[in-house]
């Protein structure tokens, strides 16, 4: 296993916490992992992004400038990572908020409309959760059980309340 | 033993008051702000100090004062924070005081940025003060070694009595890897030197960096330097990655060396002979270890974030016996490994 994965939306939507929930699923997979956030003056108001590696060999940049697998959650990321795409990449597209599409025919696109479907759904704020579940069905990265596995150390104690209603969203995400 | 996952900046003050460090003292900035954050929150129920001082030069001065008493003590900061203690810094390494110092690069000079550099080496190498004196310099290159290079650093400055410095940099402090801690004990040693109350059971002790007698200054300059001689014996550390084969050596120091390890990886998958040469401890050089590893060598090529701050020292350590060419970035910028693959098949001979 080799995945190099790029997150990106605005500040908010959950980069973030979705780049270390995949990041702990890699870990209690016995994987090599890194995470590493943009940090800085843009992580308020612009846009947040985050590389990840999860990967059977020791990680030797943790910054991923031509993933293999992108989440783009709003236009500017969207059109600022979608070029930088490995052919035969697959990209997961919260079109929600999203209203662009590319041209690229050597790459997967998956349009999910996730903002949409968390407020269909009761699940305000899990948009990224969605994409997530999304994203292991049609890359076979995890399984539903390693994603909960994931969630669980993700999730600060404070919030663990919010356990259950995130593994909804990946069920949610894994139907579309 | 469990593994987790943590900031190497988190990472490192978990580290730090687990190696028994009781008081810090530090000011705000970018990248390395999550390590007074941790410590603000977990040091004062764990029995330690946490202070915010309202300066850079206020918080060396408190490290100053705390080390003098034997407690050990840390501060932490990034490139231009560290400037604004180096007269601090001097005062401690003349005074004979043992501390730890942690400096998470940013892009100089000036304010310069807030993203990954490596452009203090000079600076902690060479010069990170005034007057003849050096520091231990520990360069890790993850998130564990954080951890591991912190709890030396604290042992190495104690047993040599002198500063010791952890020289990382923002993408080191700001990424999150699995890492382990093992069993770490306060290592302190008795410290018969210290000024830490004593109700007239012995001489009092005195801490002091001032001395107007030429020939005393010069003597104890003179026994500082001996100890640094025997640092230099038995204390340097380095890395060797593919080196016994390898045509190209190529030199790099924490985040840059995992960077420039991938394009060895790339480099071998095409034939070319290429090896990584990574250097843990920056003052002591490791000179012993870099000839070992560059013996086979036709060249080495040095991949900094900078502009070549390191260049010297391995022209240096190799007695200038092989060519040593360079290929940074600067200012913020990462290299990439496709970057530092072509540099490597330039000097393989592919055009």
């Amino acid at each position: 296993m080799n995945y190099e994965i790029v997150l990106a939306g605005f500040g908010g939507q959950g980069i973030l916490f979705a780049g270390k929930v995949l990041a702990y699923a890699g870990l209690l997979d016995g994987k090599e992992v890194s995470w590493l956030p943009s940090y800085g003056p843009e992580m308020r108001g612009g846009t947040a992004n985050c590389s990840v590696c999860v990967s059977d060999e020791p990680i030797g940049s943790p910054l991923i400038l031509d993933p293999q697998v992108l989440v783009a959650m709003n236009t500017p990321s969207f059109e600022k990572f979608i070029n930088s795409v490995k052919p035969g990449g697959k990209v997961f597209v919260d079109s929600s908020m999203v209203d662009v599409k590319t041209d690229r025919t050597d790459i997967d696109v998956y349009y999910v409309p996730a903002t949409q479907l968390a407020t269909d759904n009761n699940m305000n704020g899990m948009a990224n959760i969605i994409l997530l579940g999304k994203l292991i069905k049609e890359t076979e990265m995890f399984t539903l059980e390693q994603m909960e596995a994931g969630i669980r150390k993700t999730v600060p104690a404070r919030k663990a309340d919010l356990i259950d209603v995130n593994i909804n969203a990946v069920k949610l995400g894994m139907a579309q | 033993m469990e593994r987790s996952l943590m900031k190497g900046n988190e990472a490192l003050a978990e580290a730090a008051m687990r190696a028994g460090c009781k008081c810090f003292f530090g000011y705000p900035i970018t990248p390395q702000t999550e390590i007074s954050a941790y410590l603000a929150k977990k040091m004062a129920s764990a029995g330690g100090l946490f202070l915010q001082a309202e300066s850079e030069v206020a918080a060396i001065n408190m490290v100053l004062g705390a080390a003098s008493t034997g407690t050990r003590v840390m501060t932490s900061s990034s490139s231009p924070g560290i400037s604004l203690k180096s007269e601090g810094i001097s005062y401690i390494a003349g005074s004979d005081l043992p501390c730890v110092i942690i400096n998470v690069q940013r892009g100089g000079p000036g304010l310069g940025g807030i993203q990954p550099s490596q452009a203090d080496y000079w600076q902690a190498t060479k010069g990170l003060g005034h007057g003849d004196f050096h520091v231990l310099v520990f360069a890790p290159a993850s998130v564990q070694e954080m951890v591991d290079m912190v709890v030396r650093a604290f042992d190495k400055a104690d047993e040599y009595r002198m500063p010791a410095m952890i020289l990382a940099d923002g993408l080191l402090g700001q990424m999150m890897e699995p890492v382990t801690f093992p069993e770490i004990k306060d290592n302190a040693p008795e410290k018969p030197w210290a000024t830490n109350g004593h109700k007239n059971k012995r001489e009092h002790n005195i801490i002091n960096s001032l001395y107007l007698k030429p020939d005393v200054l010069e003597n104890s300059v003179v026994e500082r330097f001996e100890r640094y001689k025997k640092i230099e014996e038995t204390e340097t550390d380095a890395e060797c990655y593919l080196c016994d084969d390898a045509d190209i050596v190529v030199c790099a120091f924490g985040a840059t060396a995992r960077v420039a390890k991938s394009a060895v990886n790339h480099a071998r998958e095409k034939g070319i002979k290429a090896g990584l040469f990574r250097p843990k401890t920056l003052w002591p050089f490791p000179v012993k270890e870099i000839n070992e590893a560059s013996k086979n060598a036709k060249v080495l090529l040095s991949v900094e974030m900078s502009m070549g701050q390191m260049v010297d020292d391995i022209k240096l350590a190799i007695n200038c016996s092989k060519p040593v060419e360079f290929y940074g970035r600067t200012g913020g910028v990462i290299p990439k490994p496709t970057e530092i693959l072509a540099e490597i098949e330039k000097l393989g001979g592919v055009k």
